[in-house]
């Protein structure tokens, strides 16, 4: 098996912590991977991206070649625009819905969502609303890890052990919300899926999703919490 | 051997733990910064003694200080980027004269595409200028690999031995396979013979010779190295080098029929060369930065009855770092079924982070330089250089490390008027303080602007050397008058006084040094 995996988003907004889980997952299932990210400059508010691979046969290039994308997971709209060129053909974006605004020209939300609804497979996230839901606005990036977890064949419980070597320094309760965001992008990337195949246009289903209450979106994540945990 | 999760950085960072080294010595600069962070963060942990791993002024600095210690005996790393090694050139092309006696070696992270440098220059021309042994690793394992075998050559060879990588591997992760422990440096005792590392021409002659001479056992290394892997089948065949191999393995699979020659350890090896060219129609050269081992393989009249395409023929672009779609189309695959790119996106650049200190400074450099058609403002290398974006717009250049206070004094004393420059704490301890010599002795009519924000922001907050009342002493130890230098405190809040004493001394005819002294946002 194997999965290429474009990271997108703005320096700041935790890629290298989703890239980070990923590819300890991927190790302890005795996969090869390599992940690949670029310094410096991306620290200044501007476009980051990682190269995540995994496989079960030796991994060539850290690069991602043209047309091998199985996911482009984005925690931001415009961003994800940015590597659609790399899709393969059953690959899917799954993109954060929340613009990050810190240049004068950025396009009207709009705009981007026509751009990403073109592809036959995607699936978006309000990763701001189920981040304050979780318990904390910076957990955006792990709603999206979530949400894309069975895009590459993984079980979200893969990634707790990382989780908590990220954030348990800072206390369990940082640890317990990023465990939680996770489940919760499970759950709202599953609803989108559903109505999708089903045939709901995408801002119809935005809105379904935007309708569904905040009490049923986390009773569904609780459930798939390990054993011990809960609210 | 256990297996652990290393981006290229860390993998040599760590095998040279594992190599016994006495000291670690560097610049930040990416893609090289973490080398020595690693090993800052790793000895206590991971080595057998202890280790130097402070950093140094700059990568001239940090080479000699290699050069010392392997004088001494004991083995050192030294690492930067490939401009860093611009400055490091004067030791590193004598070093390779006196020798080295403890293993030294030599560290260049080269940034093809300009991630985040002013050019994209190609560190094996250097490692080939010095007459050194070099190798490019291909993968993480490589890196860990020839770094560690890399000081026990260097040893035997009396040599320091150039490792070069690129910013794709520097800030690649893969699963490593590596010793459970470091080994301890072998007792080299006292250098024999001081006369060959004191480079008086009697001796220099004798130790160039002694260079000269080696050239063919270097050869002969590379010819047996494990590290190039010539596979000889059908009639075409491609050279690649370094982590140019992986985008080759990626584009034909295991089941291809080209003859392919993996180059990792320099010099070029000539025989496997020869053995490629007699056998195939035509080579494909597929490099990560310049096209260095294509030009040789040109040489100037080019290979008669052969096909040689690359970067110099436009199969492969020019500039920019490789990656495996341009070598899938140099190879003349049929490309795979994508999407079309999603046309013109709004750009997000890096940008200056909202309270920055650089924000309010130039604010205040912006509302006095206006009215002043004939003004120049020189600048450095820094969070500082974003400056030259909208909208600030407030500097007119970045050349070199250190080269806005030398540049300004050549424009004033073209009678530019006002000339100015913009330098921060740690690039002015760098190599800001030579140049401000000759302004003070000659009270040139310029401003200086030192932007103290008391860390190496741009690399990752690195410790700085020289901040706060240091750069006060420093400045008024090389001869700027008192009077002169002047500090002020870059807030909104302070924007007028700022504003009053920017305009005197910009209007004052001869030198100033002002310093713009607040912390970054990103130490607190």
């Amino acid at each position: 098996m194997q999965k290429n995996i474009i990271l997108a988003g703005v320096g700041g907004q935790g890629i290298l912590s989703m890239a980070f889980c990923i590819c300890n997952a991927a190790l302890k299932k005795g996969l090869d991977f390599k992940q690949s990210e670029v310094h410096g400059m991306s620290q200044r508010g501007g476009a980051v991206e990682s190269h995540v691979r995994f496989s079960s046969d030796p991994i060539r290039s850290d690069i991602i070649p043209r047309g091998k994308a199985d996911v482009v997971l984005s925690i931001e709209p415009l961003e994800v625009l940015r590597y659609v060129h790399f899709l393969s053909p059953e690959g899917v974006l799954v993109v954060s819905t929340v613009p990050y605004e810190n240049i004068p020209n950025y396009p009207p939300t709009e705009f981007l969502l026509d751009k990403i609804s073109v592809f036959r497979r995607h699936v978006l996230i309000d990763s701001g609303r189920l981040a304050k839901l979780a318990g904390s606005p910076h957990c955006g990036n792990m709603v999206m890890l979530g949400a894309a977890a069975s895009d590459i064949e993984m079980e979200v419980s893969a990634f707790d052990k990382f989780v908590t070597m990220l954030f348990g320094k800072k206390s369990q309760r940082v640890v317990d919300t990023n465990l939680k965001a996770l489940r919760l992008g499970v759950v709202v990337a599953e609803l989108f899926r559903k109505h999708a195949e089903e045939g709901m246009e995408t801002r119809k289903v935005l809105q379904a999703i935007e309708e569904v209450s905040d009490d049923s979106l986390l009773e569904q994540a609780e459930k798939l919490l390990p054993a011990g945990q809960d609210a | 051997m256990k297996t652990d999760v290393l981006m290229g950085d860390e993998a040599i960072a760590l095998a040279a733990l594992h190599a016994g080294i006495t000291g670690a010595f560097s610049y930040p600069g990416t893609p090289a910064t973490e080398i020595q962070e690693t090993v800052a963060e790793r000895w206590r942990r991971d080595a057998r003694g202890e280790v130097a791993a402070a950093w140094s002024a700059n990568e001239k600095v940090a080479y000699e200080e290699a050069l010392g210690m392997s004088y001494a005996g004991k083995r050192s790393i030294v690492a930067m980027k490939h401009v860093g090694l611009n400055v490091a050139a004067d030791p590193f092309m004598n070093s390779a004269l006196t020798g080295a006696h403890g293993g030294l070696v030599v560290v260049v992270a080269d940034d093809p595409g300009m991630h985040s440098s002013q050019n994209e220059q190609d560190s094996r021309y250097f490692a080939e200028f010095a007459q050194l042994p070099f190798f490019e690793p291909s993968s993480q394992q490589e890196a860990y690999d020839i770094t560690f075998g890399a000081f026990e050559e260097s040893e035997r060879l009396g040599l320091p031995v150039l490792i070069r990588v690129v910013t794709r591997l520097a800030h690649s992760r893969a699963n490593v396979k590596v010793r459970e422990e470091a080994i301890e440096q072998p007792d080299l005792g006292r250098y024999k013979d001081q006369r060959d590392w004191t480079l008086i021409p009697a001796n220099a002659r004798r130790r160039n010779k002694r260079l000269t001479e080696l050239g063919g056992t270097l050869l002969q290394l590379a010819e047996e190295s494990p590290y190039n892997k010539l596979e000889l089948s059908g009639k075409r065949g491609i050279i690649c080098c370094g982590i140019a191999r992986n985008y080759v393995a990626e584009c034909l699979g295991d089941d291809h029929d080209w003859s392919v020659l993996k180059i990792v350890q320099y010099p070029i090896p000539a025989g496997k060369v020869r053995k490629l060219v007699d056998h195939c129609d035509e080579i494909l050269v597929v490099e990560d930065g310049y096209p260095f081992i294509e030009s040789r393989l040109n040489g100037v009249v080019g290979l008669g009855g052969k096909k040689v395409k690359g970067r110099l023929t436009g199969d492969l672009p020019r500039t920019g770092e490789l990656n495996p779609d341009w070598v899938r189309a140099g190879l003349g695959m049929d490309a795979l079924a994508a999407p079309e790119p999603a046309g013109e996106l709004a750009g997000r650049p890096p940008q200056l982070c909202k309270g920055c200190p650089h924000i309010d400074f130039y604010n205040a450099l912006n509302s006095v330089m206006e009215p002043h058609r004939g003004k120049i403002v020189f600048a450095d290398i820094g969070c500082y250089t974003l400056g030259v974006l909208p909208p600030y717009e407030a500097i007119e250049s970045c050349v070199d490390m250190g080269a806005s206070i030398g540049m300004a004094r050549g424009a004033a004393v073209a009678g530019v008027h006002p000339s100015c420059c913009v330098i921060g704490d740690s690039t002015f301890a760098h190599s800001g303080i030579t140049p401000l010599i000759g302004a003070a002795l000659d009270d040139t009519n310029m401003t200086v602007f030192i932007v103290d924000n008391s860390t190496v922001a741009m690399t990752g907050a690195q410790e700085t050397m020289i901040s706060g009342d240091d750069v006060v002493s420093v400045v008024r130890g090389v001869g700027v008058k008192p009077e002169h230098v002047r500090t002020i405190n870059p807030l909104a809040r302070h924007h007028e006084e700022n504003v009053k004493v920017i305009r005197e001394e910009v209007e004052h005819k001869g030198l100033s040094v002002i310093i713009s002294r607040r912390p970054c946002i990103k130490i607190r």
